[in-house]
């Protein structure tokens, strides 16, 4: 909303308020010019799919790109299903003052504020030690489940709830039972909402270090096995920077690596909200 | 309305299916909810050793941080990262409260319509950044720069800008949405009164977000908390209480990183303490910002 502009007092606001804006942008840009001036040069198909030498100094990130797949994959294999179904449980059957759709509801609120590390030193002793994984790309994957659910749910009961009543009362009144009902008529109209949630909760799990590095471990060779500790993309970037001198050039290489997918991720979610939901989640 | 009260109006007993179904979605959103209970006790029992042994008190109390000697020789004071933790916060809410809260104005009522949403889209590309991404920017870019006005730029003040960074779009997001609930009927009718546009915004629409802006800031609060990957790479992890904002210093969060990777026994058990120290503080932090939203959106 516009409004008219009155005495000085107005104008000087409006300047502080937009050199304020600018620079919020301009830091933005900073970080990105200065990640793509530094790190292009060290891009190419090689660097993509080669394995590291000399410590991550030179060779590429290839193994690493698994590991990080790989360990997306356990995450959203196992908060997948349990994210949709307790968004069904939340949105369809759980009255909302309900006792267990309360606790529910706030115990995911408190885990949507629970720190990264936190879930590292619990997948930690949880995943790597009291189940005996080790340092592994399942305890990693698990580890980040435990973290993606609160986002998961709640795109996902979003989408559930911008299905409009009139299906339910219409399903009802054809006598259509429960599973029937969730499975041929909620579920496909509430997509949208479910996609928006698996993306959110992707790029959540690909920008994720401080969780992974006493889960899924710092090993940058080819995983061979779930039950191998891999290195993710974002841990390569931290390892790179922080204790192999001389790594900043790959180190910029992987972060441009890992914020394109990122913004890649980050458009497609922008253009799935805009053209079905209306803006409804982003927003 | 729910699947259930649907089907109860048109008096349907569920079938046999229907109530399996029921079974398994009951069963996913308990163990969904048991996660945060788990990680508790998960801390609570790793933790316990040095609770028992060590004493919550020497906690506080113990002339240093060398917490590998065991409960008689180590020395398990944390203060200094929990001082650290807290300047860190305390100074990026400082700078990212009021910057946040301009962006929010600046999106609502400053910008024409395009350039407006550019700026949100811009804001929510930085949300977006990993904070890896930002400790190694913070590490080549900040923490030189910081430097040159006095070594080793490695600071709490690199920790303060680019936690401030990270932050704001938490908070400017937030405030949008904020803002944007108040009824545009309120701010026309301050207009119509007379009120110029500092006067709208004064008058009428940041008191009505205001609930919206302070849940912001408490949720901003616990995302600076919680951040690890950045203050690791900038804030130079020197166990000690700063005497100026150019000192070294490390959050609770950083310290958890560098050592549980070797720690043993008592030391990984104290680790688990402060783990424990960080996830009371969050879930005060969220309790208030409930408590807050309910008794502003009464008022």
């Amino acid at each position: 909303m516009m409004l008219p502009t009155g005495q000085w007092s107005d104008r000087v606001m409006a300047l502080v308020v937009w050199a304020i804006a600018l620079m919020v942008v301009g830091v933005f840009f900073w970080i990105v010019a200065d990640l793509v001036r530094h790190g292009v040069e060290h891009l190419s198909w090689q660097f993509l799919t080669d394995s590291p030498r000399d410590a991550g100094r030179a060779g590429g990130i290839g193994p690493i790109l698994v590991s990080t797949l790989l360990i997306l994959a356990v995450c959203l294999a196992v908060s997948v299903p349990i994210g949709l179904a307790t968004a069904i449980l939340l949105a369809e059957f759980a009255r909302a003052d309900g006792w267990l759709g309360r606790s529910i509801r706030r115990s995911l609120d408190v885990l949507a504020g629970v720190p990264s590390i936190v879930f590292g030193l619990f997948g930690n002793a949880l995943f790597s030690i009291y189940l005996g994984m080790g340092f592994s790309i399942l305890s990693g994957g698990l580890t980040l489940a435990c973290m993606v659910l609160p986002l998961l749910i709640r795109s996902a009961e979003e989408g559930l709830l911008a299905v409009p009543d009139d299906y339910r009362k219409a399903g009802a009144a054809l006598g259509l039972s429960r599973s029937a009902m969730l499975w041929r008529i909620l579920l496909p109209a509430a997509t949208p909402g479910l996609v928006v949630g698996l993306i959110l909760s992707t790029s959540r799990a690909l920008a994720e270090t401080a969780a992974l590095l006493f889960t899924s471990g710092y090993v940058d060779r080819m995983p061979e096995s779930l039950f191998d500790s891999g290195r993710s993309l974002s841990i390569h970037i931290y390892d790179l920077a922080m204790n192999v001198p001389g790594g900043e050039g790959r180190a910029y290489a992987t972060a441009i690596v890992l914020l394109g997918l990122l913004i890649t991720i980050n458009i497609l979610t922008f253009w799935i909200a805009d053209r079905w939901l209306g803006g409804r989640i982003t927003r | 309305m729910l699947l259930n009260n649907c089907e109860q109006s048109v008096s349907r007993r569920p079938s046999g299916t229907d109530r399996w179904l029921e079974r398994i979605l009951r069963l996913a959103g308990i163990l969904a909810g048991a996660i945060v209970v788990l990680i508790v006790l998960f801390l609570v029992i790793e933790a316990w050793p040095a609770l028992q042994t060590v004493g919550l008190t020497r906690f506080f109390s113990d002339p240093s941080w060398h917490p590998a000697g065991g409960p008689e020789q180590g020395r398990f004071n944390l203060t200094p990262m929990l001082v650290g933790t807290l300047l860190a916060t305390a100074g990026a809410i400082a700078v990212a409260a009021p910057l946040g809260v301009a962006c929010a104005l600046f999106t609502r009522f400053y910008a024409p319509r395009r350039i407006g949403q550019v700026h949100h889209r811009v804001l929510e590309l930085l949300a977006g950044i990993p904070s890896v991404v930002y400790g190694f920017w913070g590490l080549v870019v900040l923490a030189p720069l910081i430097a040159k006005l006095q070594p080793p730029g490695q600071s709490l003040l690199a920790a303060i800008v680019i936690l401030a960074i990270m932050i704001l779009p938490t908070v400017a997001l937030l405030s949008e949405a904020a803002l944007r609930s108040v009824p545009q009927a309120h701010l026309q009718a301050a207009h119509a009164m007379g009120f110029s546009r500092l006067g709208v915004i004064f008058g009428a629409a940041l008191p009505a977000a205001r609930g919206g802006i302070v849940t912001a800031v408490l949720l901003a609060t616990g995302r600076a908390i919680g951040e690890t990957m950045a203050l690791l790479m900038v804030a130079g992890n020197v166990v000690q209480v700063p005497h100026s904002v150019f000192d070294p210093v490390r959050t609770m969060t950083a310290n958890i990183a560098l050592e549980l990777g070797y720690a043993m026994d008592h030391h990984r058990s104290a680790l688990f303490v402060s783990g424990l120290m960080l996830m009371l503080m969050i879930i005060v932090l969220v309790g208030l910002s409930e408590w807050m939203g309910r008794s502003w959106s009464r008022g």
